[in-house]
């Protein structure tokens, strides 16, 4: 079975150049697989600087990968045919943090609704395509005869971003990519437009990809986590186990920082880990990133960076406190989410890269 | 003196050619010395132009229509504008929203600190400057190093707790914290939060933490002053605001919070905040309030003492 969208071995840097010291690593050998078959909702979740959204820019294409690639149905990303394409800008969709930059001002909101249909000719009537277009307002919770007809500065924050929503919805896609898209909106508009995201997932089959730096939406949404820190998987797996009882010092750093609305909770911040363990000075090029703000660094640490341990069946942490857990390897990282299992670990990836190019030719 | 200020009614206008917008009307509330007052509110209810109204920083066409602000019995409202300059940041201080993208890119720490002293007419010699910078930062939590780097080699954090140092750099009675970490990642947040909490109880001032969100209020504050459409609706201790929440926009506010206890339905308030240029007649949430009477619709509400130190502007109570 070939995933629908997959991450194998993908590692982004920016910058630098000839000149090696101003090279930023954004995300390093990250694999990770969207099921063809089975809609889940996976959050991503990091601070800035984890990597999170380019890792959404290049699940969209939107940016290549240094090394490693991205297959669409078994297809490198960026050598699409023109029909796999269409395809796949068919069966992905994003939604933005800002959903204002992606409206044209000029043209009513109508437009960014009436442009997909027209563009995948999905409707064949001027009625049909009003029709479709209202359902999916209501899918979204917006009224259409108090949302069409107007310009996007007419509408509120929270309006436009469940119009994009509402425009990812039309074309029923498999897989919708959304960074951070309530960052912006208030308290209690981000609980309709995340129920929204939620409904899509679960009435109409659509696998979310939730990129946010706030672990408590992302533990409401979705099923299966991974927690970035500086381009490295720290944590994945089950988000009640991830959020709830997590394991990695810095995921129980993320967890104990959030300020929880309950004056009963104590809110405990950088006091969960306590002072850095000492200077400790990395070895060689591979090592664990956190170890300089971890109070349990250890002198492997800094040798060489820790594998994915996986420490339940559905979760794995990448730090030596675990290193009595079996090692897993990165393309094995799927294997840990519920349902991840039916997806089959290639091992010889060169293999199956051929197998896809022959694809693309029929 | 039991109050270190005081606000009376306050009301403040933006004169647009629509029409007046009422961003604050009628605010009245007030602040015991030492206290951590929180203000939330979503987008448009008025939070930050109160804010820059206790500073009188309010530029046109925005207006402050009338009230009174008592900063230690003087109304600031009645000063002019030499002494209102004296009093800032003397008196009362403002971390203002994005105050950290504010500091001057081309001027290293130490001088940003030194502007602001030589504006109120503190004189020092040289040395006695450079210790008053190290004990300053120390008090953030910067070390001495940072007095002598420009802002672009600090991280946001680091920008912040120097806003923060300039804010009470005279000490003031009232600081005003607008947002103070809208921008910052949750750990980065709570260092600063711990930060401003710990200068603040040092220096014995009271703080006005502005904000939308809700989980940082009920970490940080004493008490909570809910706005709504450029109005108080509810101030209650914080514990009770969260345990018993008397406005049904709190109640729903605080229900559409996500939590980590366990997962939820994801509920938000239907509908959307009223128009300011022509807020509905009544109380201002009745289009979207779940048990809206007749009454609501034509009569205002007045915010209210219900029981002790618990007030709301409700027609239920």
């Amino acid at each position: 079975m070939t995933a629908l969208l997959e991450a194998r071995h993908v590692t982004k840097v920016f910058g630098g150049g000839l000149l090696r010291k101003t090279q930023t690593v954004a995300l390093e050998n990250f694999s990770f697989q969207v099921s063809g078959e089975t809609p889940r909702i996976t959050a991503i979740v990091g601070e800035s600087g984890s990597g999170k959204t380019t890792l959404a820019r290049l699940l969209l294409g939107l940016v290549t990968p240094t090394s490693g690639e991205i297959l669409y149905r078994g297809k490198d990303l960026q050598k699409l045919s023109g029909e796999d394409r269409r395809a796949f800008l068919h069966d992905v969709q994003a939604v933005f943090q800002d959903p204002f930059e992606v409206y044209n001002p000029f043209y009513k909101v109508d437009h960014v609704l009436e442009l997909p249909i027209r563009n995948f000719g999905l409707a064949h009537s001027r009625r049909e395509r009003r029709a479709m277009i209202e359902e999916a307002l209501h899918a979204v919770g917006l009224r259409p005869e108090e949302t069409l007809g107007r310009y996007p500065h007419q509408l509120s924050g929270g309006q436009r971003q469940r119009i994009m929503v509402a425009r990812a919805l039309l074309l029923r896609p498999r897989l919708i990519i959304a960074d951070e898209p309530v960052s912006m909106v208030d308290a209690s508009l981000r609980a309709t437009i995340l129920g929204s995201l939620l409904k899509l997932n679960q009435e109409f089959g659509i696998s979310l990809i939730y990129i946010t730096h706030d672990l408590t939406t992302a533990y409401q949404v979705s099923q299966d986590i991974i927690v970035l820190y500086r381009g490295s998987v720290v944590e994945a797996g089950d988000v009640e186990q991830v959020v709830r009882d997590p394991q990695h010092p810095y995921t129980r750093l993320l967890v104990g920082s959030i300020p929880l609305p309950n004056p009963d909770r104590v809110w405990q911040g950088e006091r969960v880990l306590g002072r850095p363990a000492g200077e400790l000075r990395p070895v060689g090029p591979s090592y664990c990133k956190f170890h300089e703000r971890c109070p349990f660094a250890m002198p492997m640490c800094v040798e060489q960076a820790p594998p994915l341990f996986q420490t339940d069946p559905r979760r794995v942490t990448a730090c030596y406190l675990y290193r009595e857990a079996p090692a897993i390897q990165p393309e094995e990282l799927v294997g840990v989410f519920a349902n991840g299992h039916q997806v089959q670990v290639v091992s010889r990836p060169e293999a199956q890269r051929e197998g896809g190019a022959g694809g693309v030719g029929s | 003196m039991t109050e270190v200020l005081r606000v009376e009614d306050l009301r403040v206008y933006y004169h647009t050619e629509a029409g007046p917008v009422k961003a604050v009307d009628g605010v009245t509330f007030a602040l015991k010395p030492g206290e951590r007052f929180g203000l939330v509110g979503e987008s448009g209810s008025g939070k930050s132009t109160i804010a820059l109204a206790l500073l009188r920083l309010i530029r046109p066409p925005g207006r402050i229509e009338g009230g009174a602000i008592y900063l230690d019995g003087i109304n600031l409202l009645s000063l002019d504008e030499e002494e209102m300059r004296r009093l800032r940041l003397a008196r009362i201080s403002l971390v203002a929203q994005g105050a950290m993208n504010s500091l001057n890119p081309v001027k290293r720490i130490k001088e940003q600190i030194g502007l602001a002293l030589r504006d109120h007419g503190v004189q020092m010699s040289r040395a006695e400057f450079d210790r008053y910078v190290a004990g300053l930062l120390q008090r953030v939590g910067l070390r001495p190093e940072v007095a002598t780097m420009f802002p672009h080699e600090l991280s946001g954090g680091m920008k912040q707790r120097v806003c923060i140092a300039i804010a009470i750099s005279l000490e003031p009675q009232v600081i005003v914290a607008d947002e103070p970490t809208s921008a910052l990642d949750v750990v980065v947040q709570w260092q600063v939060i711990d930060t401003l909490r710990r200068v603040q109880e040092e220096l014995g001032a009271a703080v006005i933490l502005i904000g939308h969100d809700m989980g940082l209020m009920a970490q940080t504050v004493d008490r909570i002053g809910v706005m709504y459409a450029g109005k108080l609706v509810e101030i209650a201790p914080t514990r009770e605001l969260f345990r018993e929440p008397l406005h049904p926009y709190t109640q729903l506010l605080i229900a559409s919070l996500p939590s980590l206890d366990g997962k939820g339905e994801l509920r938000g308030i239907p509908g959307l905040p009223p128009s300011l240029l022509s807020p509905p007649p009544g109380c201002p949430f009745h289009p979207r309030c779940p048990f809206v009477m007749d009454r609501c619709r034509v009569e205002e509400s007045i915010l209210r003492e219900v029981r002790p130190g618990h007030w709301v502007a409700c027609h239920l109570h």
